[in-house]
């Protein structure tokens, strides 16, 4: 029975890309017959249907191959290429992020519904949304390398689009361009890793990358290009400009989906082509990575706590756990190629969970996000303001997304980022004194990370929904939809479950860690009171359960115990502020004065900032002036540096294309005589 | 790991014993200070009268003050009241100890310091702004050094449950170490700041421009402002028995001791509680406080401290 439901997954979790795949085309034939209302049903409404079918199937296979431990068959379609056809399968690893893809996508569909009929050309996003979907499921379910790079770049090219939806703004304009050049130069950094893979005889199925690891020095090549390939679709540092253009471009629930989703299947490719092809790894391969996972999740935090833009802000943070992510797969990378197989599973599965963390409270994030755009108007920080009054349960739903992204117990980002923290501290067994020296270094970084992002979430959430109102759109902002609100608080809600019963998500991953490092983490379903516990009890262990349970029966029985005895007697009155009656709103912290001290502090080693302060002469009553510049300098001297170099290299090749024809016909000798000479010296 | 009843016993024994014994703690050094500056000082009692006596006032809240800064002082309290629950005070098997250890306990205590900040913002004054995002930026600092000597603690004793490093420390197996020494210097400088006093932050003043924990809670009054100064004292007897548990745990009860053991332990806990409050006293007022931006500077140092003892743990397990 068990053996015909795995066979049966693999298909039926086809035809879930093949059924988004026919809603676009629906979508595009019928186009504007259809009318803007029945088409967002049938995009939206469609694209949830299936996703919640897709998020089921991936259960079902991580369920049963749990339990019953068989490596799937490729399963070959006539398409693609004549007479070879594309390979598919479902393993482990590709059911686990083909589940987040359902359950993200699942929410953005939902959310889609609601925040859909805001769209002004509805058109420009309804097909390409369920073919973005498609993309992003394909990815994870492709078993040779042509399928995989053909998915991948229909994935980026329906993104693109979407980003491109609100194409009058010049910004956006400028954020498609920068996304479409790294995107297209990941991709070929892909083919490369692939093709090298494939080796000679042109082996280009997985199965067949399995059968042939390759040798020191091309796997680690392919490190090095899976690196700038999936590190560039995921947001690694150096790599992530353009992430903080592209997702807020998009409408709000596809920054959801780029951001939440589409970076995560950046990390499935990193996992499929490092762990699962590139054979036995070396023990250095652990250090690019833990040192570029721990350099991407400092930086990208500061960069979002300097943001003043909340769909920025998001994107920005997004880059913060990415590098989270990768530092787990470094660390699992050292463990696993040091013969630690449970600590490598335990490194692996810290990283898995956080995937599916990132993409719960992120995409939450950025509904909130978008909820607050619908509301006002605006996505500046500085004019919002006191919306939780005006909308009480978009900013429930936001401030529990927020305690979640800032690690806090008893929620989810906790349960990973505890389980990554017991990781690191099973690291001095490693022999090599390069991870010796690497891993604590970098577990600051990401203890220091972690802090930032409490920050951060502090300072977003505070200037938006607290406090009073900075301008009239935010004094008059109105709760969206049910649709929107339900996508919100959905989850919301599954990030405190997954918060307080951490021991099955770790079950449920379990079947991708034993696939790839060849053990997984011992079973947690059964232990007493739901308590995770890594390695051993007396080491360490953890139970969101009770930590909420004492939590909540102290804050409320403290409570009734205050109100019963001393009185709940309340009254409102104009706020103290020590005396100063009625202040404008105006006086307020804004969101760059609530950074300044972390922006002086910590900002000056990654950015170029210049505050300067224009004060009027005496006797003059005009005010004062703060400015504030501040300038990347990854963006200004390494990309706008590329740029200018390649356009310097461009001038000078058009000298060429004026020469006189003596000039040319020398030119032809000379490169005749070098080729000669190249041909000698080869030979 | 079905607690039985003796255990419950202790476990709520030593949850009610720090919630009575924090506000004495805060009048000690209170009280220590005055006499060294020549002062009479109020009475050790005085802070639960001041507690009561703010418990029966109304509160008076803000006018768009939102359900979230009701919310706060309570979440507060108890996010505190869990974390010094599960710190080993005078006896070391803690019945819930298994369901958080030392990374959690910085964890909750970040919670409430993140639910705090926000209440400061939710008036919309400055005062409550510059608070929070003074309070945020040495957080940001603290946190990490706090980590990192928790890594330091977990590497030593092999656990990151709190009950077994104390059981370990207690051993005497440990002895001196190099690491030991830099992570306590870190943990007490971490201790400092994040209890809000001098040379970080000054309890007691109310001069706008040196606040930050003060500043924040400015809107404040009646129960509401009774429950923050008391989850502000549980979190200074935690720190307190914290550093006591790992860097001095003798005279511990061990899980199942008798009745003897216990009263040892409890009276060794005083006196450590004791000793740590004098102490603290006498360096509060032998140190000016600090420009807020020298903060960092403070704070970045105990972070390499923790930093270096980590390195050196994993450098070699026996430094």
């Amino acid at each position: 029975m068990s053996a015909t439901v795995a066979a049966l997954l693999c298909p039926a979790a086809l035809l879930c890309p093949a059924a988004l795949l026919a809603i676009a085309a629906l979508t595009v034939v019928a186009n504007r017959g259809l009318g803007a209302d029945r088409a967002r049903w049938l995009v939206y409404g469609g694209a949830m249907l299936v996703c919640i079918a897709a998020f089921g199937v991936a259960l079902v296979a991580l369920i049963s191959s749990a339990r019953a431990d068989g490596q799937a068959a490729d399963m070959v379609l006539p398409l693609g290429l004549p007479g070879i056809g594309a390979r598919f399968a479902l393993d482990g690893l590709s059911a686990v992020f083909l589940a987040v893809v359902g359950l993200g996508g699942a929410a953005a569909s939902l959310y889609g519904l609601g925040y859909g009929r805001h769209e002004h050309e509805p058109f420009r996003v309804l097909p390409f949304y369920p073919a973005f979907l498609a993309g992003m499921m394909l990815v994870p379910l492709a078993a040779d390398a042509f399928t995989f790079l053909v998915s991948w770049e229909f994935m980026s090219l329906a993104s693109w689009a979407l980003v491109l939806a609100h194409h009058r703004v010049p910004e956006n304009r400028r954020a498609a361009t920068v996304y479409i050049v790294m995107a297209a130069g990941g991709t070929f950094a892909l083919l490369f890793a692939f093709a090298l893979l494939a080796g000679p005889a042109g082996g280009f199925a997985f199965a067949a990358m399995r059968a042939v690891p390759p040798d020191a020095v091309t796997a680690g090549v392919v490190l090095a290009l899976a690196l700038v390939g999936a590190g560039s679709k995921a947001g690694l540092v150096p790599l992530h400009v353009w992430l903080p253009l592209a997702h807020p471009a998009a409408p709000s629930h596809v920054s959801a989906l780029m951001s939440g989703v589409m970076t995560k299947i950046a990390v499935y490719g990193f996992l499929r082509l490092v762990f699962d092809l590139a054979g036995p790894p070396a023990w250095w391969w652990g250090v690019p990575v833990l040192v570029a996972g721990g350099v991407t999740a400092a930086v990208g935090v500061l960069t979002a706590l300097m943001q003043t833009d909340i769909k920025r802000l998001l994107a920005c943070s997004t880059i913060e756990n990415i590098g989270l992510i990768f530092a787990g797969l470094g660390l699992a990378l050292a463990f696993a190629a040091n013969g630690m197989a449970a600590a490598a599973a335990l490194a692996l599965t810290a990283a898995l969970f956080h995937v599916v963390n990132h993409a719960l409270f992120k995409s939450a994030l950025f509904f909130g996000a978008g909820a607050v755009l619908t509301a006002t108007g605006t996505r500046e920080l500085d004019r919002l303001g006191g919306l939780i009054h005006r909308m009480p349960v978009t900013a429930l739903a936001v401030l529990v997304a927020c305690v979640a992204i800032s690690a806090l117990p008893p929620l989810n980002g906790f349960a990973s980022e505890w389980l990554l923290f017991q990781a690191i501290l099973l690291s001095p067994e490693l022999p090599q004194w390069g991870l010796k020296l690497a891993v604590p270094a970098v577990g600051a970084l990401l203890a220091l990370s972690v802090a930032l992002a409490a920050a951060c979430f502090v300072r977003f959430y505070g200037i938006a929904f607290l406090g009073r109102p900075r301008s009239d759109e935010a004094a008059t902002a109105r709760e969206v939809d049910r649709f929107s609100l339900s996508a919100m608080l959905g989850l919301a809600g599954l990030c405190v479950l997954a918060g307080v019963l951490p021991g099955l998500v770790i079950d449920l991953l379990a079947p991708a860690a034993a696939g790839l490092v060849g053990a997984a983490m011992p079973p947690q379903g059964g232990l007493a009171w739901l308590s995770i516990v890594p390695i051993a009890e007396s080491r360490s262990s953890y139970n969101g359960l009770l930590v909420l349970v004492f939590i909540a029966v102290s804050a409320l029985g403290t409570a009734v115990v205050v109100h019963r005895l001393a009185g709940s007697a309340v009254r409102r009155a104009p706020a103290w502020d020590c005396g100063f009656p009625n202040a404008d709103p105006a006086t307020q912290y804004t969101a760059s004065s609530f950074a300044q001290p972390i922006r002086r502090v910590f900002a000056g080693a990654i950015f170029m900032v210049r505050e300067s302060v224009e004060m009027p002469p005496p006797g003059d009553l005009s005010p004062a002036r703060f400015r504030l510049d501040l300038s990347d300098p990854i963006w200004e001297r390494g990309y706008l540096g590329l740029a200018g170099l390649v356009g310097r290299m461009a001038d000078f090749a058009n000298r060429l294309q004026t020469l006189t024809i003596r000039q040319y016909l020398s030119l032809v000798f000379l490169s005749l005589v070098a080729l000669l000479v190249v041909l000698a010296v080869w030979r | 790991m079905i607690p039985n009843l003796a255990d419950l016993a202790v476990q709520g024994a030593q949850m009610a014993l720090v919630l009575a014994a924090a506000p004495l703690v805060t009048g000690l050094v209170r009280k220590v200070k005055a006499r060294l500056m020549r002062r009479r000082g109020p009475p050790l009692l005085q802070i639960y009268r001041d507690l009561a006596r703010l418990l029966r006032k109304e509160a008076v809240v803000a006018d768009n003050a939102s359900w979230l800064f009701r919310a706060v002082p309570f979440l507060v309290f108890a996010a505190t009241w869990v974390a010094a629950a599960l710190v080993p005070t005078f006896a070391t098997g803690l019945t819930f100890s298994w369901s958080a250890d030392l990374i959690a306990i910085v964890a909750l205590l970040g919670s409430a310091r993140f639910f705090l900040a926000l209440a400061g913002m939710d008036v919309g004054t400055s005062f409550g702004g510059i608070g929070a995002s003074r309070e945020v930026m040495i957080a940001t600092i603290a946190e990490p050094a706090f980590i990192m000597t928790v890594f330091t603690l977990a590497l030593v004793a092999g656990s990151t449950q709190l009950s077994t490093v104390a059981a370990a420390m207690a051993t005497g197996e440990v002895g001196l170490r190099v690491s030991l020494g830099l992570a306590l210097i870190a943990l007490v400088m971490v201790a400092v700041a994040e209890n809000g006093r001098v040379p970080v932050d000054n309890p007691a003043t109310h001069l706008e421009l040196t606040m930050v924990h003060e500043a924040m809670v400015l809107e404040y009054s009646g129960r509401h402002l009774a429950m923050i100064e008391l989850a502000a004292s549980l979190k200074l007897t935690l720190y307190l028995s914290l550093v006591a548990c790992v860097f001095v745990p003798w005279g511990l009860a061990g899980p199942g001791s008798g009745a003897l053991a216990h009263l040892i332990g409890l009276a060794a806990w005083a006196g450590k509680l004791a000793v740590a409050a004098v102490l603290l006293g006498l360096f509060e007022t032998s140190v000016a406080k600090m420009r807020v931006f020298r903060v960092p500077d403070f704070l970045g140092a105990a972070l390499m401290l923790g930093l270096l003892a980590t390195l050196l743990l994993f450098v070699s397990r026996s430094l």
